[in-house]
């Protein structure tokens, strides 16, 4: 079931006047997130924007318990956080850990592997603004290759990044789910569902950073569906280990035409330097991979 | 009831004792049959209690301080590198102020790798803000976990329970278990004040300004330095708080210790040895020995090694002309911690100073043998006792830069 | 411990608007709704709310037509760039000088 503009709650958790910078798509996804995960739940956040965010002592721009914990540790606390909640009695609270990019696919993902093992009931959202952007845009496991970050600064990040929740579905969890800042109403149905498997469930969301990536704020819903609709990022869950594209990712299925990926690349100072080459072979993945979903998509409605 | 069991096994009793809620534990020896007990008494559903089993003592700690955070009493433990693995979390713990206990069974730290014992993984983690209790034998060990948790709730600060591994750990001796529903009414279930709660919501552990803001109502809240003076005065609370837990422990079971200080022989005596540990029992018998010669020694085991009774130490110390302190660990390019701090206790409280000095040994488990105690006091125990290298080393078969004697 | 005391012996902040002051001053331009051009304003009934549904800092309001919290809206502009009908016009900050 789809949830429309007018059906999500209007509540508020965060409050205005936080510190995240003017543009944050961060905002928009945590607003749309909490408005999923709902008021009994309690937050874990390591180091990340979220923690600035978050706000300074004394007062923080969320409306929800939240616990602030070290950079490895996010998944374990949530864990601990789930293990008081059972022995003093405390039923239908939800415990969800929110960290970045680097919190998850780099110094957080001994502990989430760990809980997924375990099959510890929690939601772990990442946001992925692709880059250590909190300590002044570093690259982390998750930034894309050539981006120009503040430790690959002339030549851009050599290598590609990784597809984190490819390996979390490796891990054989029920609910695993990519969305973007971009499209709200996808990820907070996502989350929703989320909320209806034990397990630890896992949220992917594309976060596009004006200044880490290099554009103006205003662009930064438009930036995070260039990358939906140029079929370089995927909106899309797996459930129960069966993949299916969503949104503006599925629409792309039935519309089968592609946005010219130069479109999303060149709209960010951060890929300055690609060459038109690496630009042509980021476009020739990009369709075949797409080719490949058309072909099997076709094979599927033929088979019925 | 008195039973025979190793300190481990008497550590695991305890904490079932203290009805811990959550426990989180990875595997390193020696700790391991401590957890693994408390697993078995679990699953056996003889405690009722959340076991996790984590990927590392990093996780081990983090899943403690997230469940004390949300109100449950909780438990680890483990030795050596896995409380180094530990280190930045066991500074959160204290600056969270949450009591939590933690049982060390003491081995000491790579490279190179060794499992066997000596204290320099506890006293690596001394200025962490945790309190560290020492045991010398399998009653303190249990003992000292019942009151640790009653100490820690008290005043919001962990506690550190530290064994030696294998020469406690690993050994079994007689000793009491406490009566359940005694220890019941010694350590009431935890009633947290404060715990993580969507009807109280609260954002804790915030990044905090040098200096204070203020908050919601306009007060000024205080800055970063002003909560960590409150865990420093707090930490310096505890001495008077400890020795109130351990008046209640006496009189619910009518046994009991100086919850600062073990002396033995020390009222006349002219010269004091001192250590952390069961290696204080093995320095009884070198007293004894000493005494029988005409040699006015005594031992003085400290059992509270942070927050530290300076004063109560130098009263213990200040009528002697000498102080020998035996340490298994060592502050590299100085000497032994114990050592400095009680030369730093004396320097304020002792006018008469008695002179101190320092023997570094049992590294790395490197056998003690009552033989090179022996020799070692004998030669420290008179009134020139301390001139000649304050640190010295026993029981080291190749000196440096030479060979093998 | 008593609570009281509790708290204030830790980093326990409670939840309330303007952690970075008003960040209305952030603002170098402004966005201003044509309650004409607006989707709810010219119906006069909820509907569209894509800029409360964009807006990073929640500081849109879902009324009828929608309202901005100029004391902590940090003038992003990512309303005006979503507003399907350009109903959003972002207008330098100096121009309000008067204010």
């Amino acid at each position: 079931m789809k949830t429309t503009i007018l059906d999500l709650p209007e509540e508020e958790l965060i409050e205005p006047g936080n510190r995240a910078c003017a543009g944050c798509a961060l905002g928009i996804a945590y607003r749309a997130g909490l408005k999923a995960l709902g008021r009994d739940t309690l937050l874990v956040v390591p180091p990340s924007c979220l923690t600035v965010l978050q706000g300074l002592y004394p007062i923080a721009a969320t409306k929800l318990p939240s616990l602030n914990v070290t950079f490895a540790s996010t998944a374990s606390a949530a864990t601990g956080l789930l293990a008081a909640l059972k022995v003093t009695g405390r039923t239908g609270v939800n415990v969800a850990a929110w960290a970045g990019d680097g919190g998850t696919s780099d110094i957080g993902l001994q502990a989430l592997s760990a809980a997924c093992e375990r099959g510890d009931n929690f939601v772990f959202v990442c946001y992925d603004n692709e880059g250590y952007m909190n300590t002044g845009v570093q690259r982390s496991g998750t930034t894309p290759q050539w981006a120009i970050t503040a430790n690959t600064p002339l030549k851009g990040k050599m290598q590609p990044n990784k597809n984190v929740p490819a390996i979390m579905a490796a891990h054989g969890i029920d609910y695993v789910a990519a969305t973007s800042a971009a499209y709200p109403l996808d990820l907070y149905d996502k989350i929703k569902k989320a909320l209806t498997y034990g397990g630890v469930k896992y949220i992917h969301i594309h976060i596009p950073c004006p200044p880490g990536w290099g554009f103006e704020p205003r662009y930064a819903v438009k930036l995070g569906k260039l990358a939906v609709e140029t079929g370089l990022y995927e909106l899309y869950e797996i459930e129960k280990s069966q993949l299916r594209h969503t949104g503006a990712s599925l629409k792309l299925m039935e519309k089968r035409r592609l946005l010219p990926v130069e479109n999303y690349l060149r709209a960010q100072s951060r890929f300055k330097t690609i060459s038109d080459a690496e630009m042509e072979k980021i476009q020739d993945q990009i369709t075949r991979k797409w080719e490949g979903y058309f072909k099997s998509s076709e094979e599927a409605q033929g088979g019925e | 009831m008195q039973i025979i069991e190793t300190g481990n096994v008497a550590a695991a009793l305890g904490v079932k004792l203290a009805r811990a809620q959550v426990i989180a534990a990875y595997p390193i020896t020696p700790q391991t049959p401590l957890t693994e007990k408390l697993s078995e008494f679990i699953e056996s559903g003889e405690m009722q209690a959340e076991y996790i089993p984590v990927e590392s003592e990093h996780s081990a700690l983090a899943i403690c301080i997230a469940a004390a955070s949300a109100g449950a009493r909780s438990f680890t433990a483990t030795s050596s590198n896995g409380l180094l693995y530990m280190h930045e979390q066991i500074q959160w713990a204290a600056g969270a102020r949450l009591p939590l206990v933690m049982c060390v069974a003491n081995r000491g730290v790579g490279a190179p790798w060794t499992i066997w014992n000596d204290h320099q993984d506890s006293i690596s983690q001394r200025d962490t803000g945790w309190i560290q209790i020492y045991a010398n034998d399998h009653q303190q060990i249990i003992d000292s976990v019942l009151k640790a948790f009653c100490l820690a709730e008290e005043i919001m600060i962990p506690v550190m329970v530290c064994y030696d591994g294998y020469i406690l750990s690993h050994t079994h001796m007689p000793f009491d278990v406490p009566d359940s529903e005694i220890a019941d009414a010694f350590l009431p279930p935890y009633r947290p004040p404060y715990a993580l709660d969507p009807a109280d919501p609260a954002n804790l552990n915030t990044v905090t300004m040098p200096d204070g803001r203020p908050d919601v109502r306009g007060d000024i809240s205080p800055g970063y330095m002003e909560i960590r003076h409150l865990l420093q005065h707090d930490m310096v609370e505890a001495i008077p708080a400890l020795k109130r837990v351990e008046e209640r422990f006496r009189s619910m079971f009518g046994r009991g210790h100086d919850p600062y200080v073990e002396p033995y022989r020390c009222d006349d005596a002219d010269y004091i040895a001192v250590s952390l540990g069961s290696l204080s029992y093995q320095l009884h018998d070198v007293a004894d020995a000493l005494r029988a010669e005409g040699v006015r020694a005594g031992v003085l085991s400290v059992h509270l090694y942070r927050p530290f009774p300076d004063r109560i130490i130098a009263e213990a110390l200040n009528r002697c002309s000498g102080v020998i302190v035996f340490e298994k660990a060592l502050s590299y390019g100085y000497q032994g911690p114990l050592c400095s701090d009680i030369k730093s206790a004396l320097y304020r409280y002792a006018q008469g100073k008695p002179f101190v000095t320092n023997y570094i040994l049992g590294l790395g488990g490197r056998e003690i043998t009552t033989q090179d105690l022996y020799e070692a006091l004998k030669v420290s125990c008179s009134p020139d006792g301390g001139a000649g290298e304050e640190t010295r080393w026993i029981g080291l078969k190749i000196p440096a830069g030479g060979t093998q004697t | 411990m008593p609570a009281g005391d509790y708290r204030k012996k830790i980093s326990l902040s409670e939840s309330g608007p303007g952690d970075a002051g008003k960040t209305g001053s952030w603002r170098i331009v402004r966005p201003v709704i044509d309650p004409d051009v607006c989707i709810p304003g010219r119906r006069n009934a909820p509907a569209c709310y894509i800029c409360w549904l964009y807006c990073p800092d929640g500081v849109i309001s879902r009324s009828v037509p929608p309202g901005i919290d100029y004391q902590y809206c940090k003038g992003c502009g990512i309303c005006a760039e979503e507003c399907p009908t350009k109903a959003i016009t972002m207008v330098e900050e100096s121009s309000f000088i008067k204010e």
